[in-house]
């Protein structure tokens, strides 16, 4: 019973990851495995390699060095490089979900927010309207959009609901992993509560497995149940999000954690 | 009777990067045991080591050497080495923690906050809620709060929203970290009752109480921290 949610076989396997830019690096000697259902913070400062490492993960950029590996829905796990252009396809528009910080880059702005969540579902098939439209207002619903704004376009949209309606894009179609990038980077406080409830409750309910890029600790403590601290392109330190937060062993990860303002 | 929770050796260090890398021991030599249904209780003055040990059982705090053997499903895992993921499983079926304070997400409502650990075990939404309505109205939190996130209410109601979230649990390990400390001798009362069921359910509990009238009506066994004291 226990062990409902977090299954024996790692979801996707990053090993000996790099990234260089020329004589640049801006990311190496990434390892780790997620499993599913488990959620993984990446936190560090601007410039740490968090958001390039977010990109080799979810296959938007070659790795110089290393790989990722991912497992497919007929349990075999592939090398994401050696992939086809129908699995790939098939991984972006089903398997994976990916919450951009800015929600003008995974939303469609002027195009109704039914049929933004309808294009992910005929993408993969779907072809019923009235099937699609009932989907997309039930997945408003869930992300707690009033249905009534559903033929309106998201330029329409304050920004939390637009987030809201981005998550809303990426889950209606089952995904197993979620990528987010910043996902309440650009929202007010008062709305990145809310969302942040709401990714919680979606994640859980969905067993869903996400890899959270953050600079904000009290985004990862309250979504993650692991965390991934960077400097420099390498991954300093790892452990269990309270553990890392609560206990903090690097110098660099005693300064962010000592750096929080209080409320 | 096989021990719940084994600990031996345990010690824990902390070393202070931003004030030049300054060491603080905190304990070590830490070595009890906690049978099924028994509630030992840590003691020793402020600043001895006592919370640290409760987090070092729960896998808050690492523990920089020694042995911490939870008994989880069967088998025995040693806290003090395990993967992360299995940390994550022990809390979910095996250990539950009452802390001191309450840390809950904001606008999330208390009949929720107090559920969740059921709902994440697989129990359903209503039955789950119907068992945080009756712990809530045996802790004397009024039902017209319920709806409300317990951010809002006061010091000692909102212990008594994470006592119940923590009781709410069929745990086999439970522990205690001041779960008085704010309470009216009302309230008190009911968590020295809610503490006598877990007993009787067959709970291992370790318990840090400073009110001694508490600590007489609860403790099975009292282990005197100061015994771990590091020598700085």
């Amino acid at each position: 019973m226990a062990e409902q949610t977090l299954d024996d076989q790692p979801l996707l396997v990053a090993e000996d990851l790099g990234k260089n830019y020329g004589r640049l690096t801006a990311c190496r000697d990434v390892s780790f495995a997620l499993y599913p259902g488990e959620v993984l913070a990446v936190v560090g400062e601007s410039g740490s390699g968090k958001s390039t490492l977010l990109q080799l993960l979810s296959a938007q950029l070659a790795p110089s060095a290393g790989r990722v590996s991912y497992r497919m829905r007929d349990g075999v796990l592939r090398d994401l490089a050696e992939l086809g252009e129908a699995e790939r396809r098939f991984l972006f528009r089903t398997d994976w979900g990916f919450v951009h910080q800015d929600p003008a880059q995974g939303l469609r702005m002027a195009v109704s927010a039914g049929a933004n969540v309808g294009e992910r579902l005929m993408a993969v098939g779907w072809n019923h309207y009235g099937r699609i439209r009932d989907t997309a207002s039930s997945w408003l619903e869930r992300v707690e959009i009033d249905t009534g704004r559903i033929d309106d376009a998201p330029k329409t949209y304050s920004g939390g609901m637009r987030q809201r309606l981005q998550i809303a894009r990426n889950l209606v179609t089952e995904p197993r992993l979620v990528f987010m990038d910043e996902p309440t980077g650009g929202l007010d406080v008062s709305v990145q509560a809310r969302l942040l409830d709401l990714m919680r409750n979606l994640v859980s309910e969905l067993g869903l497995a996400a890899i959270v890029v953050t600079h904000d600790l009290a985004v990862a403590r309250l979504l993650s149940h692991r965390v991934m601290v960077m400097k420099g392109g390498r991954v300093i330190e790892t452990g269990l999000t309270d553990q890392v937060l609560d206990d903090p062993r690097e110098p660099y990860t005693q300064l962010l954690v000592s750096s929080i303002l209080p409320a | 009777m096989t021990a719940m929770i084994d600990i031996t050796n345990a010690e824990k260090t902390f070393t202070m990067h931003l004030q030049g890398g300054v060491e603080l021991p905190v304990v070590r030599g830490v070595s009890f045991h906690v049978a099924p249904g028994e509630c030992v209780v840590l003691s020793g003055p402020s600043g001895a080591g006592k919370s640290s040990i409760l987090k070092m059982i729960f896998g808050n705090y690492r523990c920089d050497g020694g042995r911490i053997g939870i008994r989880h499903q069967g088998t025995v895992i040693d806290l003090a080495t395990a993967e992360p993921r299995q940390v994550l499983s022990i809390r979910r079926s095996t250990i539950g923690y009452v802390s001191q304070f309450l840390r809950a997400v904001p606008r999330v409502a208390t009949s929720d906050v107090v559920a969740e650990p059921l709902i994440a075990n697989g129990v359903a939404r209503p039955e789950a809620r119907a068992r945080a309505g009756a712990l809530l109205r045996r802790l004397n939190i009024p039902e017209r709060l319920w709806a409300l996130p317990p951010s809002t209410f006061s010091g000692g109601e909102q212990q008594r929203v994470n006592i119940a979230r923590g009781f709410i649990s069929d745990l086999p390990i439970l522990l205690l970290d001041e779960p008085t400390a704010s309470l009216d001798a009302a309230n008190r009362a009911v968590v020295v009752e809610l503490i006598e069921e877990k007993k009787r359910q067959g709970v291992a509990m370790v318990a840090i109480v400073h009110d001694d009238e508490i600590r007489h009506l609860i403790a099975d066994r009292i282990v005197d921290v100061t015994l771990f004291a590091s020598a700085a």
